[in-house]
């Protein structure tokens, strides 16, 4: 792809001093060792999380169960939305890539309009994971624990003997209305009607919520559904706490906390890759548009960055396998 | 096999031009791993999506299916939008051997520990 001379010199020569035996110019083979160092630091979180989840007492949640939700739409999308995610990534990978092609034909024109795209590209995913980490955080509508042994029968005709802390899930909509509850709030009363509950909250707003079904191992492999009277049975042997969507010390997804932990921290490191390379390419753009490649007579940043820019995809590919997939 | 130990003068990558006609076959290879890489991740939704968790002998089976695809996307990326598919042979090993010895090793040793602890909790509780 280099422009090649047919000068070839002897191997001797070669590594003697004076040229560069790699071929590659400094900054390059510099923003590699860069890129290898920092591969390391992810693969050492994703292994970390390998490690976590092969030593895991408790059962692993499972990522489509998890992430089955789209902005605004009613209904289960398992990974669609990391998938999307995922697809934003690889585009604005591949405008990077043209705009290192246009930097080779020192098409200046080129170059600005693909790294423009490329920065776009990187806005969305940075938005996308935005919504992604609110939505985590947020939860499904949060879980309490049993206090005292329930046995039940699914809807599925299966009967199941729930022990002492068993996490039970809850609608969405009546999560929110419980979370008060969870503070010492006593006014909530409890109402039973045939077949789901009623939870009516009182204080400076009324609120009426009804439960129409509650869920057992849910994010785990064998997700139950539960409703009917059932519900009342599970809802009178909660305990007093309840826990709602995610955050540093506890979360909902699973009974032990290095699942979210490793959520917020590899999806963070990496988002804030995502955001230091689009401050970077809006640099890089805003020095192409100038014209300051074109008086160097080489766009080589262009390919620096862009070096930059795929570790960034490559990396959520990892991601992607590792967290969510497997 | 072609010698790597030759090189040719001045090609500092500062130099790395390429022609209209090049571009063209370029952007051609391109759009190829663009379509290979979107059809990849569309596969590993649908089968993550499809397939079940099960302590199962077909569920290591789709794991490795899993693993094996990602490890071609990402050496698509690294040798063909990254270009390391293009630079020197001295100078792809000398990004690729150091980082992979290290890594085989964490994740063998990881692994091994990982399994070890959860077992003997298993065999005391």
């Amino acid at each position: 792809m280099s422009g090649h001379s047919n000068d070839n010199v002897s191997s001797e020569e070669l590594w003697g001093g004076g040229r560069s035996p790699y071929g590659i110019s400094y900054g390059k083979m510099y923003m590699w060792f860069f890129l290898v160092s920092d591969a390391l630091t992810f693969s050492g979180l994703l292994t970390a999380y390998g490690f976590s989840r092969a030593a895991s007492e408790d059962p692993w949640p499972i990522g489509e169960q998890v992430f089955r939700a789209l902005p605004g739409l009613e209904g289960q999308y398992p990974l669609i939305y990391v998938a999307l995610m995922t697809f934003i990534l690889i585009v604005s990978s591949v405008t990077m890539v043209l705009a290192v092609e246009a930097g080779h034909r020192n098409d200046k024109r080129g170059v600005v309009r693909w790294m423009f795209a490329t920065i776009i590209g990187g806005l969305f995913f940075l938005g996308s994971q935005a919504w992604e980490w609110s939505h985590f955080i947020h939860g499904g509508g949060g879980s309490f624990l049993l206090a005292t042994e329930v046995s039940i029968t699914a809807d599925n005709g299966e009967e199941y003997i729930l022990p002492v802390g068993e996490p039970i899930f809850m609608d969405h909509h009546f999560g929110e209305l419980a979370e008060p509850y969870s503070n010492g709030d006593a006014s909530v009363e409890l109402h039973e009607h045939h077949g789901h509950v009623t939870l009516t909250q009182f204080g400076e707003h009324t609120h009426e919520a009804e439960l129409h079904q509650l869920t057992i191992h849910k994010y785990i492999q064998d997700e139950q559904v539960i409703s009917g009277d059932d519900i009342y049975k599970l809802w009178e042997a909660r305990s007093e706490s309840f826990t709602f969507g995610a955050n540093m010390h506890e979360n909902e997804y699973a009974t032990q906390q290095s699942y979210a932990n490793f959520f917020f921290f590899i999806t963070g490191f990496h988002g804030f890759h995502v955001f230091s390379g689009v401050v970077i390419n809006f640099i890089i753009f805003i020095m192409a548009y100038r014209g300051v490649f074109e008086r160097r007579k080489h766009y080589e940043m262009v390919e620096k960055v862009g070096l930059y820019w795929h570790f960034v995809d490559l990396v959520w590919v990892f991601v992607f396998t590792f967290y969510y997939l497997i | 096999m072609e010698r790597d130990d030759l090189i040719v003068n001045d090609s500092y990558s500062l130099n790395a031009h390429h022609s209209e006609e090049e571009g063209v076959k370029i952007r051609k290879k391109i759009l190829f791993v663009t379509v290979l890489l979107t059809v990849i991740t569309a596969v590993e939704v649908a089968m993550g999506i499809i397939f079940k968790r099960a302590e199962t002998f077909s569920w290591e089976i789709i794991k490795w299916t899993f693993v094996t695809l990602t490890l071609v996307k990402a050496g698509y990326i690294v040798m063909s939008f990254m270009h390391l598919g293009d630079e020197r042979s001295v100078m792809k090993k000398t990004i690729l051997i150091p980082y992979l010895i290290f890594i085989v090793y964490l994740v063998y040793i990881a692994f091994t520990e990982g399994y070890g602890h959860l077992s003997m909790y298993n065999s005391f509780h």
